[in-house]
C-alpha cells in the first residue's frame, strides 16, 4: 500500500488544501480508485495510439455488434496502457472513450474497478507476486521477501529507487500447480519460483536479458509434475470414426417410437 | 451406485486432451494430427436436437463449479428467434484459487475448444460465440486468436462453417483481473464493456443476456469435451464415474504435494489414490495431511479423516458437505496453519467482492478482520460463534454465488478446526493475561 508520506507528497504536489488530505478507508492493491492529478498525468498530457494500434483498434472492434462499440473499452485501455510503458493516464481514457463514442465516465469507471490497470506509473519491471493460499502454502511471501530485499522496495505497490521494479501482490493468476508464480507487465508467467531463482531472475532483469518465462526449475516444462509425468505416457493418435448418419437415424427411430407409445 | 466397481485407471487411449502437456504443436497442424475437426461437417449436419440429446445422454455436467447437467442446460435456449440472435460465451475467466486447469486446454489444445464452441453453438442455434478470458492469460489469449484465425482461414468456422451451410463466429475477448467476471451476468457486463457487476436474475441470460439476447455462458472444459463424446459416443463418455458424475475431468492439484500438476483422471476416483498415484503423496507421507480443500477455494476443507476413503465426485464431496467445485485440489500437510490459509481466502474475497451487495461488501472485509485477529489469537472464544454467525448472513443474502463462496471456507474451517481456533485464543491469552480470562460461551444458535 502507498504510505501515508508518498500520499501527503503526491496530494502536496497538486496544491490541495491540507484540510482535505485524507488516507482513503481502503486503498486495495490496484491503486485509488478516484483519479490523482500528477505531473505527468494530467487532462492536457499529450497520447495519441501508434498507426499500429489504431489498426489493432480496427481489428478489435471488428469482434462486437457495430452499436455496442462500448465492449472494446477494456481491449483499447489495455492497449493505451501497453504503449505507454504501462501506465494508464488521464488523457489516454479520455482518448479511449473518443474513439469508442462512449462518455469518458464509462471508461473511468472500468478502470478503476479491474486490478490490471495502472493509473499511477509502475517501474519497467511490474513484478505481480500472486499470494493466495495455493501459493502462499509454497511460499510466496518468502518470494516477496527476497524482492523486497534484492530491490529494497519496503512496500507494496512501491517503485525501486533505480526506477526498474514495482513489486505487487495480486490474487490468484491461475497456476496454482506451478506455484508460487508471478506475472511481469501483464504478460509473461515465472512460475516454480524459490527464493534463489527469483534472485537470479531480479539479477537477469536488471541486466536487461537472459530471463526465460514458464517455470524456472529445470525439472518441469509445463504443468506436469516436477518428479515426471503420471499420464500421457504413451499415446497413440487415433481418429475416431463414427458412422454419424447410423447414430442419427437411430435417434430418430428412437424419437419415433417415444411418441408411438405415448 | 455399483460396489463392485474401483474408479481411477483411465488409460492413455480414453483420455480427451491428449495434448495437455504440448508433446505436439498446439496449433491446427497438430490439431489435425490429433482428430480435432475430424468429420466436424457430419456432427454439424445431424443437427441441433440430436448434438442435445447426445450431451444429455452423456451424462456431461457443468466442468465450471456447479455441476449443473450441461445438455439440459443448452436445451433452455429458445427454439426459434424472435429476431435477436442468440450467443454461446465461454467462460474462460479462470480464476477461482486453486484452477488451472482451463489454462492447460487454452494454451496446448486450443482447437478442442474452437472445435466445441461450434458443435455447441450449432447446438443453441447461436450466431457466434464468444470466448471470455481473463486478462492476466496474455499468452494463452495469444493462442487462442492464432487459433482462431488459422480455423477462419480453413473455412472451419465463420461464413459456411466446415461447408455446411452454417455461419459462426467465434471471438476472443479478454477481461483486466477480476475475480467476479466468472460469474456468468459479472462477465456479460464486463463483456459489454461495463464493471463486471452481476446482474439480478430473472431475466435468466438464456432469455436476455449478452447484449439483450439469448445467452449460454459455460466454461471452458465443458465445451472442449464435447466434440470427443459426439466423435465417441454419449456411452464411452458415461462409462467413466459413478451414475450421475459421469465422465473424465481433469484434475489440478497444488499445495504440499510432491509432485503438483494439472492431469486427466476419471471423475469418483479416490481422493487418495488421486494424490498418491499422480502427485507424489502428501510431503512426509499420507499421515502427515492435515486437511484438503477439494474443489477449488470456494467450498468447505475436508480434514484427513475425511479425506482417507472420499472419492472426487459431484456427489460424494456433497455428501460430506463440500463439493467438488472445479477439481482443483489444494493440499495443506502439517506444518500448515489452517487458520491462516483461510485468512487468506477471506482477503481474497474482501479483494474480489464487487461491491454491489451490503452482506458480502460488507462482511467479506469483517471477516478477513476476525480472522486476522485469530489467526493471531487475539479474540474472545465468542467470537467464533460470532464469526459463523456472520458467515450465515451473507451467505444466500446475494445477487450473486461469491457471498456464499466466501463464507464457505470460514464455515469449513469453524466446523473442522473450531479445536484450533479455540486452543490459538487460549494460547494468547495465557501469553496476554492483561487481556483477561473469560469462560467459553456460546449463545448462538446451532446451524445445523
Amino acid at each position: 500500500m502507498f504510505s501515508q508520506r508518498t500520499i501527503f507528497n503526491k496530494l502536496m504536489k497538486t496544491k490541495m488544501p491540507t484540510s482535505l488530505i485524507k488516507t482513503p478507508a481502503r486503498a486495495f492493491s490496484g491503486g485509488f480508485y478516484n483519479h490523482r492529478s500528477a505531473e505527468d498525468n494530467v487532462e492536457e498530457t499529450p497520447f495519441e495510439f501508434t498507426e499500429e494500434n489504431y489498426k489493432e483498434i480496427k481489428r478489435i472492434l471488428n469482434k462486437f455488434p457495430e452499436n455496442y462499440k462500448q465492449s472494446g473499452i477494456i481491449h483499447l485501455c489495455f492497449l493505451a496502457q501497453k504503449q505507454n510503458n504501462n501506465f494508464l493516464t488521464l488523457s489516454a481514457m479520455n482518448k479511449v472513450a473518443k474513439i469508442l463514442e462512449v462518455p469518458p465516465i464509462s471508461v473511468y469507471e472500468v478502470t478503476s474497478f479491474y486490478t490490471m490497470f495502472n493509473r499511477e506509473p509502475v517501474g519497467k519491471y511490474h513484478l505481480q507476486v500472486c499470494a493466495t493460499t495455493p501459493c502462499m502454502l509454497r511460499g510466496a511471501y518468502d518470494i516477496m521477501d527476497t524482492i523486497k530485499e534484492k530491490t529494497g522496495i519496503k512496500h507494496l505497490m512501491e517503485t525501486s529507487k533505480d526506477g526498474l521494479f514495482t513489486l505487487q501482490e495480486v490474487e490468484c493468476l491461475g497456476a496454482c500447480a506451478n506455484a508460487p508464480m508471478m506475472q511481469v507487465n501483464n504478460e509473461w508467467f515465472y512460475e516454480d519460483l524459490t527464493p534463489e531463482n527469483t534472485a537470479l531472475l531480479l539479477e537477469r532483469m536488471r541486466q536487461g536479458e537472459g530471463f526465460e518465462p514458464g517455470p524456472q526449475i529445470p525439472e518441469r516444462k509445463n504443468a506436469e509434475g516436477p518428479q515426471g509425468r503420471t499420464t500421457l505416457t504413451n499415446v497413440e493418435h487415433v481418429f475416431h470414426e463414427r458412422d454419424f448418419k447410423a447414430a442419427k437415424e437411430e435417434w430418430e427411430a428412437a424419437k419415433a417410437e417415444q411418441a408411438a407409445k405415448q | 451406485m455399483s460396489f463392485s466397481r474401483t474408479y481411477g485407471n483411465l488409460q492413455d487411449q480414453d483420455r480427451i486432451f491428449t495434448n495437455l502437456y504440448r508433446d505436439g504443436d498446439p496449433f491446427i497442424d497438430g490439431a489435425l494430427k490429433r482428430g480435432d475437426w475430424h468429420k466436424t461437417k457430419d456432427i454439424v449436419l445431424n443437427g441441433d436436437d440430436w448434438i442435445i440429446d447426445q450431451i444429455k445422454a452423456s451424462g456431461l455436467r457443468g466442468r465450471g463449479g456447479a455441476g449443473f447437467p450441461s445438455g439440459l442446460k443448452y436445451s433452455f435456449m429458445p427454439k426459434v428467434s424472435d429476431g435477436r440472435p442468440s450467443y454461446l460465451v465461454i467462460n474462460a475467466d479462470e480464476s477461482e484459487p486453486g484452477t488451472c486447469k482451463d489454462r492447460e486446454i487454452m494454451r496446448h489444445d486450443p482447437h478442442k475448444l474452437i472445435e466445441g464452441a461450434l458443435c455447441v453453438g450449432v447446438s443453441m442455434r447461436a450466431k457466434a460465440a464468444y470466448i471470455y478470458i481473463r486478462g492476466e492469460f496474455w499468452y494463452e489469449y495469444n493462442c487462442l486468436e492464432r487459433a482462431i484465425s488459422e480455423a477462419y482461414e480453413r473455412g472451419l468456422i465463420g461464413k459456411n462453417a466446415c461447408g455446411t451451410g452454417y455461419d459462426f463466429d467465434v471471438h476472443v475477448v479478454h477481461g483486466a483481473g477480476a475475480y467476479i467476471c466468472g460469474e456468468e451476468t459479472g462477465l456479460i457486463e464486463s463483456l459489454e464493456g461495463k464493471q463486471g457487476k452481476p446482474r439480478m436474475k430473472p431475466p435468466f441470460p438464456a432469455n436476455a443476456g449478452l447484449y439483450g439476447c439469448p445467452t449460454t455462458v459455460t466454461n471452458v472444459e465443458t465445451v472442449a469435451v464435447c466434440p470427443t463424446i459426439l466423435r465417441r459416443t454419449p456411452e464411452w463418455f458415461a462409462s467413466f464415474g459413478r451414475k450421475n458424475n459421469a465422465g473424465t475431468k481433469l484434475f489440478a492439484v497444488s499445495g504440499h504435494v510432491n509432485n503438483p500438476g494439472v492431469f486427466e483422471e476419471e471423475m469418483s476416483i479416490p481422493l487418495r489414490e488421486l494424490i498418491e498415484k499422480h502427485c507424489g503423496g502428501v510431503t512426509g507421507g499420507w499421515d502427515n495431511l492435515k486437511a484438503i480443500i477439494p474443489g477449488g477455494s470456494s467450498v468447505p476443507l475436508l480434514p484427513k479423516r475425511i479425506c482417507d476413503d472420499v472419492l472426487m465426485d459431484f456427489d460424494a464431496l456433497r455428501d460430506v458437505r463440500s463439493g467438488l467445485g472445479t477439481a482443483a485440489v489444494i493440499v495443506m500437510d502439517k506444518s500448515t496453519d489452517v487458520i491462516a490459509a483461510i485468512h487468506r481466502l477471506s482477503k481474497f474475497y474482501a479483494h474480489e467482492s464487487c461491491g454491489q451487495c451490503t452482506p458480502c461488501r460488507e462482511g467479506t472485509s469483517w471477516m478477513e478482520d476476525m480472522l486476522g485477529r485469530m489467526r493471531k489469537g487475539n479474540a474472545d472464544f465468542a467470537e467464533i460463534d460470532m464469526l459463523e454467525e456472520l458467515s450465515y448472513q451473507i451467505e444466500g443474502h446475494t445477487i450473486c454465488a461469491l457471498g456464499d463462496a466466501a463464507a464457505w471456507p470460514v464455515q469449513g474451517l469453524i466446523r473442522h478446526f473450531r479445536h484450533e481456533m479455540e486452543d490459538r485464543i487460549e494460547d494468547y491469552k495465557a501469553e496476554n493475561p492483561e487481556r483477561g480470562q473469560r469462560a467459553k460461551v456460546s449463545h448462538l444458535p446451532e446451524h445445523h
